[in-house]
C-alpha cells in the first residue's frame, strides 16, 4: 500500500536539514544568506513532502502491523499529522522571512537562529506523528529546548535573558510533571502506546488511583505547555521578553504543537466506547476539568489583556486566551471538536504571526515603540501596514469575513454539540471582552493623529510573510470549506 | 568467605564512612566531594547485585551530572564562611529525620516480608536490569525515540554554544 519511508519522508527530511545546517553554517560563516536560504529550502522541501503525503493519504494511518515496520508503531502517518507538518513548516517559513530584517536591525543575525528554528519544528513534527507517550515526550522536549534558547537570543537585552531563564526553569518543572504522569499511566495500563492505553482504559483497569494521579499530573504538565489557566503566569513575561519574531513563532506554531499533544493524549484517555461493569475512569470528569481550565483561561487571558498598554504584552495575554478557545475542541472530544482545533490553529497561525511581524517592524531597540500610542496615525504614514494590522486584529477578535470567525464558530459549535453550552456562553462573553482591546488598536491607527515624528519602516522580506498571512486570513475566511473538507478527512482512520 | 562478600564489606564500610563525612564536614566542598565518593561506592554495591545498568546510570547521573551542579553552586555562592552554615533547630531537620525514618521502616518491612515469603521477587528482575536487555529494547522497539533524543542533544549543544559564545560584532 504505502511505503513507510515515503510516509515518513517529512520527518526524515526535517531531521536531515536539522543536522546538515550545522555543517553548512560552519562552511559559510561569512555569508549569512547561505544559511538562510538553506534553512528556507529545507522548510519548503519538507512542506512539499508533507503535502504529497497528505494528498496520497488524507486519512490517518495507524500502523497495525507494527512488527514489520522500522518505527515499530511509534508514529502514525498521513491525516492530521501530515496536515500539522505543513502548518508548522508554514509558521517557520513566515517567521524566517520576517526574521531576516529584524535580526539585522538588532545586530544579532547569527545563523544558529535558523538551525534552532529547524530543530524546534522537527520536535513539533514528532509530536504530530506520535503514537506513543515516549514519542510525545521527546517531541515536546525537542520543541521546547530550542524555544528556551530562542527566547534569550538577544543576549544583550536584559528582558530577553530573563524570559529565557524563566521559561527554562518553569518549563523544566512542567516537564517533570509530565514525565511523572506518563510513568504513572504506564504503571496503570502497562503500556506507553496510545492504542494499547486507550484499549485498556476502555476495558477497565484495576489500579484506577494510579491512573487518576497520572492523568492529573499529565494535565498539569500539558496545561503549562499550552499556557492554560492557572499555569499561564509564565506566558506574558516570556512572550513579552523574547525577541518579537520568536514570540510570534512560539505563540502560534509552538502553541499549536502543545495543543496537538494535549489533543492526542486526551483523545486516547477518553475512548468513546467504554465497557461498563468494572470500575472505569469517568471520562466526563476529565472533560469537565478541561472545560473549567478552558473557561478560566479565556476569561483570565482576555480580562488581563484589557488593561495592558503595551501591544506586545497585550498580544501575549490574548494568546493565553486563544489557548482557552483551542481547549474547547478537546473538551468536545468529538471529531467536530478536533476539526475545529485544526481549523482554528491554522487561522490563528496566520493572524498572530502577521500581527507580531508588524509589531516587530514598528518596534525599535529595547522596549521602544511598543505602546499602543505609538500606533497612532499609522494609517496615514503606512496605509498598507495599518490595513493589514486591522485585518489581523479583526480576525483575532472573530469578525465574520476573517478566518478567525470561522475557527471560533466551529469550536463553539462542537462544544454545544457535546453538551457544553455553559462553556460556549463563557467563550462568547470572553470574545466580547476581547473586542475592546483589539478594536482600540484599530481606533488608534485610524482615528488618532501622531504627535511625534514619522516612523521609518523598512519591511524587507517581512513583506512576503505579511502578504502570505493576509491571504491566509482572507482566503480561509471567505472560503472556509477549502480547509474544512480537508480537516474532516484528516481525522478519519485508515487501518 | 566469597569474593562478593569481601567486596560488599569493603564497599559498604566505605559508603557509610563517606556518608558520615558528608554530613559532618564543616567545609561544603569536602562534604560534596565525599558525597561523590559515596555515590561511587553505591554504584559498586549495585554491581555486586548484578545490576550493571543501574550502576552505570548511578555514576553518570548522580556522580556526574548532579554532583557537578552541586559543586558549581557551592563555588558560585562562595560559601567559605562556616558561621553562616550553622543552623539551629529548624523545620528542615525535622522533615529530614522523618523522611529518613520512613526509609528505614520501609527497608525493615521489605526485609521481613521477603524473609517470611509474603512477597516474592519477580523472576526477570535480575535479567531486566542488565545493559544487554536494555540495549536490545533500546535499539529495536524504541529506536525512533532514541534517534529523536540524538536530535535533542544536538539542539542542546547548539543552544549552549549560542548562549555562551562571545559577543560578535
Amino acid at each position: 500500500m504505502f511505503s513507510e519511508l515515503q510516509l515518513g519522508s517529512s520527518l526524515i527530511l526535517i531531521s536531515f536539514f536539522a543536522i546538515t545546517i550545522v555543517i553548512v553554517d560552519a562552511l559559510f560563516q561569512k555569508n549569512k544568506t547561505v544559511g538562510f536560504s538553506y534553512a528556507l529550502f529545507g522548510f519548503i522541501l519538507t512542506a512539499v513532502a508533507s503535502a504529497i503525503n497528505l494528498y496520497q493519504a488524507p486519512s490517518l494511518i495507524i500502523p497495525l502491523n507494527s512488527e514489520n515496520l522500522i518505527t515499530k508503531g511509534m508514529i502514525v502517518f498521513g491525516g492530521y499529522s501530515s496536515f500539522f507538518d505543513i502548518l508548522f513548516c508554514m509558521g517557520a517559513i513566515l517567521t524566517m522571512f520576517a526574521s531576516r530584517e529584524y535580526l539585522k536591525r538588532e545586530y544579532h543575525e547569527y545563523t544558529e537562529f535558523y538551525s534552532l528554528l529547524i530543530f524546534s519544528v522537527s520536535g513539533m513534527m514528532f509530536i504530530g506523528h506520535a503514537n506513543n507517550m515516549l514519542m510525545i515526550f521527546v517531541g515536546i522536549e525537542l520543541m521546547s529546548i530550542p524555544f528556551y534558547i530562542l527566547a534569550g537570543f538577544i543576549r544583550t537585552n536584559f528582558k530577553s535573558i530573563e524570559a529565557s531563564l524563566k521559561y527554562f526553569l518553569l518549563g523544566s518543572f512542567a516537564t517533570g510533571f509530565l514525565l511523572y504522569g506518563i510513568a504513572m499511566i504506564y504503571g496503570a495500563t502497562g503500556s506507553l502506546g496510545f492504542t494499547e492505553i486507550s484499549k485498556s482504559i476502555a476495558s477497565g483497569i484495576n489500579s484506577t488511583t494510579i491512573l487518576v494521579i497520572g492523568i492529573g499530573l499529565i494535565i498539569v504538565g500539558l496545561s503549562f505547555k499550552v499556557a492554560a489557566f492557572p499555569f499561564h503566569q509564565w506566558a506574558p513575561d516570556v512572550y513579552h521578553g523574547s525577541p518579537t519574531i520568536v514570540t510570534g513563532f512560539m505563540s502560534t506554531a509552538g502553541k499549536a504543537a502543545a495543543i496537538l499533544a494535549f489533543m492526542i493524549i486526551a483523545r486516547n484517555l477518553m475512548p468513546e466506547k467504554i465497557v461498563s461493569g468494572k470500575f472505569n475512569f469517568d471520562t466526563h470528569t476529565l472533560q469537565n476539568i478541561i472545560a473549567w481550565i478552558s473557561a478560566g483561561t479565556m476569561l483570565v487571558g482576555n480580562i488581563t489583556a484589557l488593561v495592558q498598554k503595551n501591544v506586545k504584552r497585550m498580544l501575549a495575554y490574548s494568546s493565553v486566551a486563544h489557548a482557552g478557545y483551542l481547549l474547547m475542541g478537546i473538551v468536545a472530544n468529538s471529531q467536530l471538536g478536533w476539526q475545529g482545533i485544526t481549523f482554528y490553529a491554522t487561522a490563528y497561525l496566520f493572524m498572530q504571526i502577521g500581527a507580531f511581524v508588524i509589531v516587530g517592524l514598528i518596534e525599535r531597540g529595547e522596549e521602544n515603540n511598543l505602546n499602543i500610542e505609538d500606533y497612532a496615525g499609522l494609517s496615514k504614514s503606512h496605509p498598507m501596514l495599518a490595513a493589514m494590522m486591522a485585518m489581523f486584529m479583526l480576525s483575532l477578535a472573530g469578525i465574520p469575513p476573517m478566518a478567525g470567525f470561522f475557527g471560533k464558530y466551529y469550536l463553539f459549535a462542537a462544544a454545544i454539540k457535546s453538551g457544553f453550552t455553559w462553556l460556549t456562553i463563557v467563550a462568547v462573553i470572553a470574545t466580547i471582552i476581547s473586542m475592546y482591546f483589539y478594536i482600540s488598536l484599530i481606533i488608534q491607527m485610524y482615528f488618532k493623529d501622531r504627535t511625534e515624528k514619522e516612523l521609518e519602516i523598512k519591511t524587507g522580506l517581512g513583506l512576503i510573510s505579511l502578504i502570505i498571512c493576509t491571504i491566509g486570513v482572507l482566503l480561509f475566511g471567505v472560503f472556509p470549506s477549502l480547509l474544512l473538507d480537508l480537516t474532516r478527512q484528516c481525522f478519519q482512520l485508515l487501518g | 568467605m566469597s569474593l562478593t562478600f569481601i567486596f560488599f564489606t569493603v564497599l559498604a564500610i566505605l559508603a557509610i564512612a563517606s556518608a558520615i563525612v558528608t554530613i559532618t564536614a564543616r567545609n561544603p566542598v569536602i562534604s560534596a566531594l565525599s558525597l561523590v565518593f559515596h555515590f561511587f561506592m553505591l554504584a559498586g554495591l549495585y554491581l555486586t547485585l548484578n545490576a550493571q545498568f543501574i550502576a552505570a546510570i548511578q555514576i553518570l547521573v548522580y556522580a556526574g551530572a548532579i554532583m557537578v551542579l552541586v559543586i558549581f553552586v557551592i563555588m558560585l555562592l562562595n560559601l567559605g564562611d562556616e558561621e553562616k552554615l550553622k543552623e539551629k533547630f529548624n523545620l528542615r531537620k525535622v522533615i529530614a529525620v522523618l523522611l529518613a525514618s520512613v526509609l528505614i521502616i520501609q527497608f525493615f518491612l521489605i526485609y521481613l516480608l521477603t524473609r517470611s515469603g509474603k512477597i516474592e521477587i519477580a523472576e526477570n528482575t535480575a535479567k531486566l536490569s542488565t545493559v544487554q536487555s536494555i540495549g536490545q529494547v533500546l535499539f529495536s522497539e524504541y529506536l525512533l525515540p532514541f534517534e529523536a533524543i540524538g536530535l535533542l542533544l544536538l539542539a542542546a549543544i547548539i543552544g549552549a554554544i549560542v548562549l555562551a559564545k562571545r559577543k560578535l560584532t
